[in-house]
């Protein structure tokens, strides 16, 4: 197993924890038919942490503005629905490459960059982007949001009040781009991102371009984030200038922090437990929920610095 | 065993029985955030009608499910709404302090046939979403529009510089108000628009200034703004009593006012609710949500108070049944006294048709208030009636 081959196929092997986790996200279907609005919501919050997590996690490139290609990617699919085309899968791929192209614009920018100066920039790009929506409410609906959103059902089956199709939909896109993030990963060029991350002035000297790897990952990034706004878009039916927010930006990092950066499922167990954590306390207490969100955050933090997933790995390394 | 499962049988009889004699009440509302206080106001008085008046109406006890949005968050709006409906078998959704979010909620009143009663989101279009909808609070229009005609027909002004903050409500507002005025004579001479986040109104003041305008209409979102702008203003020399000043309510409500001091005095609003409005059960009504609240109710408080008003009187007509639809036809034409005055509900738009007050703020005692000047009855939303027509 010395080979640089075997090592990644050694790790890009199925888990047995893996095979159990995927066909689990069925249960909401059958365990708690109540929840699966809550459950879409979160699974598009998953994969909107996931894709922040290839750009944070393994290529080290800190960002306070990625709901800059979330909202292009929610506004996207909003007016191509109202004014166009109103069938679902066609409108995500569309998302997903506008939220692409302005990806890719923007990422020359960020590679020039690392740490302070990339959170500044970041955030700018995210501020410069839910101001312009707000400036052009003659084309985004401005602070009351887009309107007049109509979805046509998705392969025959409608959007329902319970929410089954929205998860079933959410839930899926989700998969599959997992497989693409977990393909990307465990590839060379994911490992290079990792060199990148570890050391982004040695990279070049051993002949891999650090700039191209990390435009191309942030291209990445930006479309899986398009994809996860149209998502919302279409399960919900509206748009509004909180999909470009810097709540939005912030909460996804406080997410991935928390499941744990740099593994493929720390966006994922990080957004079950911050949403469903949120929906329990708001419920319990709408006025003062967020104390609780912030002892958890604290507790997480100081016992489990490396995120959830980061603490349980641990646990489990030392048992061994 | 046996014991047990009669025991069981009964406490599942006993609740059923329960669960029919109860209304379920989804409040959705900012709690959390920037809008949180708003939502405090407005929470407060569902409280004070509810211990007012009972909590049980028409033979059936009321109960409460309260969500918070955390602002303005259409998707997690629409999901509560969602799950209010599905899994806490709510009968009625109320609440709403923003438009996105009450937009949202309303598809799903629409598809699920619930009555829902919007008590402060004032964005003109909100209730075409759902034919289950009533509103009890405003429409921008409704008061800009009554302002931007009695600037010319009574106050006599034919010309005017128009502020407004760059964003939807103050477009909303900016647009009502030049309408109306434009179609009673007067002529617009200038306008600008202020940028949304924390302005510095002075040079914006200033331009205007120099033009030496016979009046201002002026639109900030309420909160800390109007203290800010109020300021600029006597910085810059604008005297409210001489160069006449024009806005909405929240440019002069309680907490403006007491930021911005005597340079207040002489601001001109148009308001469809002020604590310090004359009548007897207005003053109940302050005194009451003074002792419930330890503050005076504004026009968030009024919304929600009439709000409750409006599920109780349809809840009785209806003796009540709680589907959409037959709640809904017993909200439409319901008139009642409210402590902001006479209102009702627009039989045809389902939004509430009301008194629009002017008011000036002057000094009364030592104490700076909105004092009534004129009153314009029965003001329907106006963007509503022209489509109608």
């Amino acid at each position: 197993m010395a080979s640089a081959n075997g090592y990644l196929r050694e790790k890009i092997r199925w888990r047995a924890l893996e095979l159990v986790f995927w066909p689990a996200t069925l249960l909401p279907f059958v365990v708690t038919p109540d929840y699966l609005s809550l459950a879409s919501q979160i699974a598009i919050t998953a994969l909107f942490a996931l894709s922040l997590d290839l750009i944070l996690g393994y290529a080290g490139i800190v960002s306070l503005g990625h709901a800059a290609y979330f909202g292009t990617g929610a506004y996207t699919a909003g007016l191509l629905a109202k004014h166009y085309w109103s069938e679902p899968l066609a409108g995500l791929l569309v998302a997903g490459v506008a939220a692409g192209l302005v990806g890719y614009a923007t990422s020359h920018i960020i590679v020039r960059f690392r740490h302070l100066a990339l959170i500044m920039l970041t955030l700018g790009i995210g501020l410069l982007l839910a101001e312009a929506a707000n400036s052009a409410s003659w084309l985004t609906g401005g602070a009351d949001g887009l309107q007049g959103i109509r979805m046509s059902p998705l392969l025959d089956f409608k959007f329902d009040l319970y929410g089954k199709t929205a998860y079933a939909y959410s839930l899926a896109v989700l998969f599959l781009c997992f497989l693409l993030a977990r393909r990307v990963i465990h590839s060379p060029f994911g490992l290079a991102l990792r060199g990148i991350r570890e050391n982004a002035a040695r990279m070049p000297a051993i002949g891999a371009p650090s700039r191209a790897h990390l435009r191309k990952a942030y291209t990445i990034a930006a479309v899986m984030a398009g994809i996860a706004g149209a998502l919302l878009t279409h399960t919900t039916s509206t748009v509004s200038l909180e999909t470009l927010s810097f709540e939005r930006s912030a909460d996804v990092l406080v997410i991935l922090i928390l499941g744990g950066a740099g593994r493929l499922y720390g966006g994922i167990v990080g957004a079950i437990i911050y949403m469903v954590a949120r929906d329990q306390f708001s419920g319990m207490n709408p006025q003062y929920w967020y104390f609780w969100i912030g002892l958890l955050l604290i507790t997480v933090v100081m016992l489990l610095p490396n995120g959830i997933l980061g603490g349980l790995g641990a646990l489990y390394k030392k048992s061994q | 065993m046996i014991r047990t499962l009669v025991v069981a049988a009964a406490l599942a009889l006993a609740f059923s029985a329960h669960a029919q004699k109860t209304v379920k009440i989804g409040v959705i509302l900012p709690y959390s955030g920037q809008f949180a206080d708003g939502a405090k106001q407005l929470d407060d008085a569902i409280k004070l009608y509810v211990k007012q008046h009972g909590d049980t109406v028409a033979g059936k006890k009321l109960e409460f499910v309260r969500k918070d949005t955390g602002g303005i968050a259409p998707a997690v709006a629409k999901r509560l709404a969602q799950e209010l409906v599905v899994r806490d078998k709510v009968d009625i959704l109320a609440g709403f302090l923003l438009t996105p979010n009450a937009m949202a909620a309303g598809d799903v009143s629409a598809e699920a046939k619930k009555f829902m009663v919007v008590m402060n989101a004032a964005t003109s279009i909100i209730t075409t979403k759902s034919p289950y909808m009533a509103r009890t609070s405003l429409t921008t229009p409704q008061l800009n529009e009554s302002l931007g005609t009695w600037a010319v027909k009574k106050a006599g002004i034919k010309s005017i510089y128009t502020m407004v903050s760059d964003y939807g409500p103050g477009h909303d507002a900016e647009q009502a108000f030049t309408a109306a005025f434009k179609v009673a004579g007067g002529t617009v001479f200038g306008s600008v628009r202020f940028p949304t986040a924390n302005p510095d109104f002075a040079a914006f003041v200033q331009r205007a200034k120099d033009q030496n305008p016979e009046a201002l209409y002026v639109w900030v979102p309420g909160g800390a703004q109007p203290a800010a702008l109020g300021k600029a203003l006597a910085e810059r020399g604008i005297d409210a009593r001489k160069t006449k000043v024009l806005g909405q309510l929240e440019l002069a409500d309680e907490s403006a006012r007491k930021a911005m001091g005597d340079v207040a005095i002489g601001i001109i609003t148009a308001a469809h609710y002020d604590p310090n409005h004359d009548s007897k059960l207005n003053h109940e009504y302050v005194k009451a949500y003074n002792e419930l609240a330890g503050r005076n109710p504004n026009f968030f408080a009024t919304g929600g108070y009439d709000g409750m008003h409006l599920i109780y009187a349809a809840l009785k007509k209806t003796k009540g049944k709680t589907d959409g639809a037959s709640l809904i036809a017993a909200a439409k034409g319901m008139k009642w006294e409210s402590p902001r005055g006479p209102v009702s509900i627009d039989p045809e738009t389902r939004d509430i048709i009301q008194t629009v007050y002017i008011q000036r703020v002057e000094k009364v005692g030592g104490e700076l208030k909105n004092v009534e000047i004129d009153k314009i009855p029965n003001v329907k939303d106006p963007v509503k009636e022209k489509m109608q027509k």
